[in-house]
């Protein structure tokens, strides 16, 4: 009988994943055995251990450049960043998932699928504590960082899967507005569903055209296969069109502004900064490892999706009348312009880098602030309501006046330095068009921003404006986190564009 | 003096402190003064830099800061930026001072936002990097949208937003264009770039920097037909703001043409300098039409900025010595009578509680003192030789005339035309304003007589009108050589 020869396996490379997984798997037992009183205590600690235990992993491997167990996991200077950022991002916004103050019980319920509006419904609505949402999204974050650090297609499609389940089943567990919420889940699992079969698809294209499914070994395939280009073409796409819907790239955007409303805000937090530098961080690695050979191919047409992008997301985000709806356009235009990082190939990929981490902080601290919106239905993210809000709070308006000032660009915020690494590393990549582009889109984008601000402060406040609550430690320090990022990296960008700038290139061997 | 020089950017910050630090302890008034007296202090900073003939920045400081972006904190004043730096310290301090004394509602807030527009401001004139030139660009925006949108007339709100809206397209077109010559010559110093004459870009990567910088700055300037922000802008802010927004924020637009797109990228200039020059007398002509049909008094005195700011495009067009230096006085001259003229226009509107030119008039019988001034103001925006608005003007037309070539020449009558324009419409205003009857909203004016805030605010601006008129070589003097610096690459 053959011994089946088993692939070598470093586990120092894994630990960071294998760390994230196991307090996920903990999580699930602490559900099951541990009595209900203490759960919520427990869950908490156990999730911010696991994740800063997995960061110290990850900083203690920085200068780790391996591909291990059969080139399933490639560990590089790209994907340990992006690992870390995700995990950085996840311990923030997780301020805001166990944030209890802000509602009794907080602003989760305990089951997805009960009808809405029946009765099961409307009981667990009254009851506190549903502390299953710690576990979901410790497995979605694990996912997001072996996404990132996938060698192969067949291990990118399973970390696609088990970072997505868990965000379908958070997106419908809003304790208000059931229903929207619930059709948010549904919408986001639906056409999930497809953009992952589109994706597993293309991965069987693309095995038929070069024999593996390895990035690497596309790479080389590219370069010998004797098939046809249309199986490398139809694969590319069909792959590409998974990614995108991750990525929330016009046209594969229509899922974001419905799933960010009806989603609760903490969860979409989470999806607007880490499943933003997920996707971008698989799109980055895919496209520069597997298929930079063939650029001339598809950068035309991948030009193309970011400037739909930039401009369908920044045109859309003019007309809307939720903020939370507006933060997902302009979250879609925010894809457009990584696009442009993406399409920019290696020149780009430092840059892109630090957008991630800038945008995902500043994006992180303005839904943390549309949680502390509120009247008695809960939080009131229609704009209307909105108004006058700088005659009762300045403080908590001049915050979000500030991230509003990062996403437009202005300088001596993180939205400057981002925009300018990036757009800059574009041009010298020879991209001027897209950034010319670019620069336009976001003075149309700029308008949306400026719209919130002048409601903020100038408009009279409406009948019955709601309250600014007053939040716990957690979702202040988030509120801190977010502001304070985005102002260091508006003055002080040097550490961090040196930190992208030494992880250098993804490994492509 | 490099102490003074970061004296001059760190006092107005230490003037918002105090503000903030007033409001903090809840007496607004005790904020008001204190940041009145900052703004003092600030000004006496920007005149204790002095000045030197050298030709050569007399001030510099040179300091890392995000190397990645080609950003270094890299400052210094010469002889080209001097001028302009002197003009926005005092007109600062005057508009400070007088909301102070005048008791505007929220008149802390209000001089808080003065020092930050003039923080900006500064650093633009200031400012040696490319891209510290436009992180204080973009600064500036902030502050100003802020004064319209809260201290302006009943349309505030849209003006504000086109204001800002306008601002912010020009400023990221500036952008790219920066873009194009940090990428392409690898550095960010504008200086090294001037003398080394483009930092050897290629004949077409300096015209598409050139046009792209100049787009951004010329929509700052404004230059025609980018200019529509302006009557709106100008007519709804309030009469500080308009003091700063004609006085030196069109300054950046124009400081910003010589010293970044033709310093940085000249052989683009010398290129795109006829389409420029042209480009620059329609702006005379049309706004000196314009200014004839208008019925609002702020309005026309906002248009006119158009056309006074016509001829300061027409002389950097002319890439001359005396274009360049005419262009640069012509920038003080026109921040001196602009800034008088609206600040006179406030107290005209404060007192009649209307613009409307159909229902002024016979100020002079009601208001002497006033009217006197507003005569005094529109004779030297009109550009009577022995005031300021003269030199500049005059000097314009002169550097067209001396190019020699058939479309300089043609274009030089059209502006001479154009001035005897502007001659038209002010002595018009005059006409509606000061004589005649009294109108219904002149006659009803309570508080004809000069106040003492007014008397304080006017006259410095008068007197330096008359003695950049009498002594033109006062502000020439420095900016000579300055400027023969930067003519040297073309």
């Amino acid at each position: 009988m053959n011994d089946i020869q088993l692939p070598a396996i470093d586990y120092a490379a894994l630990l960071p994943m294998l760390i994230v997984f196991g307090a996920a798997c903990v999580g699930i037992l602490v559900e099951a055995f541990a009595p209900r009183g203490w759960r919520f205590v427990i869950q908490v600690s156990l999730t911010i251990g696991g994740l800063v235990a997995g960061l110290v992993a990850i900083i203690v491997n920085r200068d780790l450049e391996i591909t291990t167990i059969g080139g399933a996991v490639t560990v590089d200077g790209p994907g340990l960043f992006l690992q870390g950022a995700i995990i950085i991002l996840g311990i923030v916004s997780l301020g805001l998932i166990a944030e209890r103050r802000l509602e009794r019980g907080g602003p989760f319920v305990a089951e997805a699928a009960h009808a809405a509006n029946s009765d099961g419904d409307k009981r667990q609505e009254r009851e506190p504590g549903a502390t299953e949402v710690f576990p979901l999204t410790l497995f979605a974050i694990a996912g997001m960082m072996l996404f990132c650090v996938s060698g192969d297609l067949l291990t990118m499609f399973v970390a696609l899967e088990v970072f997505s389940l868990p965000l379908y089943l958070l997106c419908g567990l809003a304790r208000r507005r059931r229903l929207i919420s619930q059709e948010a889940a549904l919408k986001y699992f639906l056409l999930g569903a497809f953009a992952s079969a589109f994706f597993l698809y293309g991965v069987a294209l693309l095995y038929g055209y070069a024999g593996t499914v390895s990035l690497t070994g596309i790479r080389e395939g590219v370069l010998q296969s004797e098939q046809s280009g249309i199986l490398l073409a139809a694969g590319l796409a069909l792959l590409a069109i998974g990614l995108l819907f991750k990525a929330a790239a016009v046209p594969f955007h229509v899922w974001t502004p419905d799933v960010y409303q009806g989603a609760p805000t903490p969860v979409t937090a989470l999806m607007a900064a880490c499943t933003k530098a997920a996707a971008f961080g698989g799109l980055l690695r895919v496209f520069n490892v597997a298929f930079e050979t063939t650029a001339w191919d598809w950068q035309p047409v991948l030009a193309t999706v970011a400037i739909l992008t930039m401009v369908v997301g920044s045109i859309l985000a003019v007309a809307q009348t939720d903020i939370k709806r507006l933060l997902a356009y302009s979250s879609v235009a925010n894809a457009g312009y990584l696009l442009v990082g993406v399409v920019s190939l290696n020149g780009a990929v430092g840059s892109s880098l630090f957008y991630l981490i800038a945008y995902g902080f500043s994006v992180l601290g303005a839904f943390a602030m549309v949680t502390l919106v509120r009247d008695s239905e809960g939080e009131a993210t229609h704009l209307s309501r909105w108004a006058g809000l700088g005659k009762g709070s300045p403080l908590f308006s001049a915050l979000f006046t500030f991230l509003m000032l990062g996403f437009a660009g202005i300088p001596l915020t993180s939205g400057f330095t981002s925009k300018f690494a990036l757009f800059s590393s574009a041009w010298d990549s020879d991209q001027s068009v897209l950034v010319i582009v670019g620069v336009l889109s976001s003075v149309v984008l700029a308008f949306p921003y400026l719209k919130v601000v002048v409601l903020l402060w100038l408009n009279p406040p409406g009948e019955e404006t709601p309250t600014v609550s007053v939040p716990s430690m957690l979702t202040r320090a988030v509120i801190f986190a977010g502001v304070a990022v985005t102002f260091v990296l508006g003055v002080a960008p040097s550490f961090l564009l040196d930190i992208v700038a030494d992880a250098g290139p993804f490994l492509a061997k | 003096m490099n102490a003074v020089l970061l004296a001059v950017l760190i006092v107005p910050v230490l003037g918002i402190l105090a503000v903030a630090a007033g409001a903090w302890a809840g007496n607004r008034r005790l904020g008001a003064v204190l940041g009145t007296v900052f703004a003092g202090v600030g000004l006496f900073a920007a005149v204790a830099l002095g000045f030197d003939h050298s030709g050569r920045p007399w001030t510099r400081i040179t300091e890392e800061w995000v190397p990645q972006l080609k950003l270094s904190f890299d400052i210094g004043v010469d002889g080209v930026s001097y001028p302009l730096v002197l003009l926005s310290a005092f007109l600062t301090f005057l508009c400070c001072l007088y909301t102070a004394w005048k008791g505007t509602e929220r008149g802390d807030a209000l001089i808080a936002l003065l020092l930050a527009t003039n923080v900006g401001m500064l650093g633009v004139f200031v400012s040696y990097n490319l891209v510290l030139f436009f992180v204080f660009f973009e600064i500036v925006l902030l502050p100003m949208f802020a004064i319209i949108a809260g201290w302006g007339g009943p349309a505030r709100r849209r003006a504000a937003v086109k204001f800002a809206l306008y601002t912010l397209l020009g400023s990221l077109l500036l952008l790219v264009g920066i873009f194009v010559i940090v990428t392409q010559a690898g550095t960010g110093d504008i200086l090294a770039l001037t003398e080394s004459g483009g930092g050897g870009l290629s004949r077409g990567t300096q015209l598409l920097a050139f046009t792209l910088l100049a787009l951004g700055l010329a929509i700052k300037a404004p230059l025609w037909p980018l200019h529509s922000w302006l009557p709106d802008a100008h007519t709804e802010a309030p009469t500080v703001g308009s003091v700063i927004l004609a006085g030196v924020l069109l300054k950046m637009g124009t400081y910003g043409l010589i010293r970044v797109a033709v310093g940085v990228a000249p052989e683009g200039a010398r290129q795109a300098a006829p389409t420029l020059a042209v480009l620059a007398v329609v702006a005379i002509l049309v706004a000196g039409l314009v200014c004839l049909a208008q019925t609002e008094l702020k309005r026309l005195i906002a248009y006119s900025s158009v056309g006074h700011m016509g001829f300061v495009l027409l002389g950097i067009a002319t890439l001359t010595q005396a274009g360049l230096t005419a262009a640069l006085i012509g920038n003080v001259a026109h921040g001196l009578i602009t800034g008088l003229l609206f600040f006179l226009a406030g107290s005209v509107k404060d007192r009649a509680h209307t613009g409307e030119l159909a229902r002024l008039g016979g100020l002079r019988e009601v208001a002497p003192g006033l009217s006197g001034m507003l005569g005094f103001a529109a004779i030297a925006s009109l550009g009577l030789p022995g005031l300021a608005g003269f030199w500049g003007e005059a000097f314009a037309v002169y550097a067209a005339i001396q190019r020699d070539q058939t479309l300089w020449t043609v274009l030089a009558v059209l502006a001479a035309i154009g001035a005897a324009l502007a001659a038209a419409y002010l002595l018009r205003m005059l006409r509606l304003v000061t004589h005649g009857p009294p109108g219904e909203a002149v006659a009803g004016m309570s508080g004809t007589g000069l106040r003492a805030v007014e008397v304080t605010s006017f006259v410095p601006l008068a007197a330096g009108a008359l003695v950049v008129g009498l002594l033109p070589f006062v502000v020439q003097a420095p900016i000579g050589e300055a400027v023969s610096g930067i003519l040297q690459a073309i």
